[in-house]
């Protein structure tokens, strides 16, 4: 109570002195300003998205070697890391959830609380997690660069539209690997916590599959599918606009430095995002 | 100076911030000709051109190109009124992941519907007037700055542009290398034929090459005249340019000897 009132002692002298109008006005135009930023930023990231998914479906022709090129970068440069986290969060989840579910023995569901945990949550999100530092960074930064070094505006000037050139195929080729790499990791930890589970702590084998059998509906495969077909969008969008945008940031898009830091900025706004979505495609899904 | 100029820039106003840079540009471009953009760094020479290419919106004034009002075009009208566009960048703006052969293809490869072995007559063609044989699988790190140039030049003229935009062809080569820039350039002109609007400092050699020089000073092209009457401009902006660039280096004529 007393610090309350001391904070509103203070504002009362900021107020009466004799420029606190000035100091009004300029948290005002400070927050105006900084609103006004946002604002622009979202319907920048909104146009952007709206020219890429128009220039995916007009015409000229694709080059198949383009798309593949950037599904072999983002999808198959993945499937290590994505293999490698899957499996131990595969066995974490085999270590706790046999001596969780032992308190209660019912070490029989074991196999279906891996799977059920793996296929709705986990493994959409902590495959997006992962690609997002492998892969969305990498666009990113590559896109950052091209737009400081005049890239861009060549491709424009010789009237080669760079969300169809460049931005369609990084976006079509993370569409179409989210869900396969996600797969891989569900699968990978699936066996992980097979391997904990049954094969360390001996749980009984036919009742981790057979549990995962009962309790896996369609539904949970669909939710997870949603999910990262979602997130394989919002990864490509906020990094590729924010690569593309470089020269746009507030705090100076320019040279190795600006590009670093939109890289950074990207990858921690997508993570975030993904979290954010996470919640609410569950919340639509459930 | 009859003829209708090709490109025309009616009072082109354009700020960042509260800085002006731009304060009423007005210029005309004519067919077949050199224009040549000078003035000191920094001050929006490469800018001009970039409003001319359509990358950059001015707040205010108009930007003809052919007759045709280049803010008030459809995306469709500006992509075809870019395919008479070659343009050569400051750093040349390759695309560092191509080989040099890949980044002269690309404008073959996405525009027309050319044959990879056609393409590859062209490419060829084009290096070899850039005296840039052998270099076709080299990236553009692995080349020096005159090269990269070259290369860029090689792109820009590849699809037969009607007008060439030269943003500081020679800037950071050496006198040499400047030189072989300004050969090829005058070489490849002659034979293409292009219209040419290229920004440089490079005073006094650039006056060679030029059919019309532009002074842009205080954010506003002071004139665009011939060299010959360039040089002998009474307007003060151009007087001082002309002095401060191609004046003496020691402060009396004694000293210098």
């Amino acid at each position: 109570m007393a610090c309350f009132c001391c904070i509103l002692y203070s504002i009362e002298v900021v107020f009466r002195s004799a420029n606190h109008h000035m100091i009004v006005l300029k948290l005002i135009e400070k927050f105006g300003d900084l609103g006004l930023y946002y604002i622009n930023q979202a319907g920048r990231m909104g146009i952007f998205l709206f020219n890429v998914i128009i220039s995916i479906f007009r015409l000229p022709y694709y080059k198949v070697s383009n798309i593949t090129k950037q599904i072999y970068v983002i999808g198959a440069l993945s499937i290590f890391v994505i293999v490698f986290t899957g499996a131990f969060t595969g066995m974490v989840l085999g270590l706790q959830g046999y001596n969780t579910l032992r308190k209660f023995g019912s070490e029989g569901l074991l196999g279906s609380a891996v799977a059920l945990s793996l296929i709705r949550e986990l493994g959409p999100v902590l495959s997006a997690l992962m690609v997002t530092g492998r892969a969305g960074s990498a666009i990113c930064a590559e896109i950052g660069i091209m737009r400081n070094s005049e890239q861009i505006d060549a491709l424009e000037c010789m009237a080669i539209d760079p969300h169809k050139y460049i931005m369609a195929p990084k976006f079509i080729a993370t569409i179409v690997s989210m869900p396969l790499l996600t797969a891989i990791f569900n699968v990978v930890g699936i066996l992980g916590g097979y391997l904990v589970g049954v094969k360390l702590l001996g749980s009984n084998q036919g009742a981790y599959f057979s549990s995962m059998y009962k309790d896996v509906e369609f539904q949970d495969v669909y939710m997870g599918i949603v999910k990262s077909l979602c997130f394989g969008l919002l990864i490509v969008w906020i990094c590729a606009a924010k690569g593309y945008y470089v020269h746009y940031e507030r705090s100076g898009g320019f040279g190795a430095e600006g590009v670093s830091r939109v890289t950074t900025y990207a990858v921690v706004l997508t993570s975030v995002s993904i979290l954010v979505f996470d919640y609410f495609i569950t919340s639509l899904l459930i | 100076m009859n003829q209708e100029p090709l490109i025309k820039l009616v009072d082109i106003k354009k700020g960042f911030g509260s800085q002006l840079v731009l304060k009423g540009i007005n210029l005309s471009i004519y067919e077949g000709k050199t224009t040549v953009i000078v003035g000191e760094s920094g001050k929006g020479k490469s800018l001009i051109i970039k409003h001319i290419l359509g990358l950059i919106k001015p707040d205010s004034g108009k930007v003809f190109v052919f007759g045709k009002d280049l803010n008030k075009m459809s995306v469709k009208e500006l992509k075809d009124i870019r395919s008479y566009f070659g343009v050569l960048f400051q750093n040349a703006a390759l695309f560092d992941s191509m080989t040099v052969f890949d980044n002269v293809a690309l404008p073959l490869r996405e525009r027309t519907k050319a044959s990879e072995t056609e393409i590859a007559g062209i490419v060829n063609e084009k290096l070899k007037l850039m005296d840039l044989e052998g270099s076709n699988n080299k990236f553009p790190a692995q080349l020096s700055g005159g090269m990269r140039k070259r290369v860029g030049l090689a792109r820009a003229l590849v699809l037969n542009p009607r007008i060439v935009f030269f943003d500081e062809p020679t800037t950071g080569l050496d006198v040499a290398k400047s030189n072989e820039i300004y050969r090829v350039f005058f070489r490849t002109q002659t034979k293409l034929g292009y219209t040419a609007v290229i920004v440089s400092h490079d005073v006094p050699k650039i006056f060679k090459l030029a059919d019309y020089v532009a002074l842009l000073h205080e954010g506003i092209i002071q004139d665009c005249l011939p060299p010959e009457d360039f040089q002998t401009s009474e307007n003060p902006f151009i007087r001082e340019f002309v002095e401060k660039t191609m004046g003496l280096i020691y402060e009396s004529q004694e000293v210098e000897g």
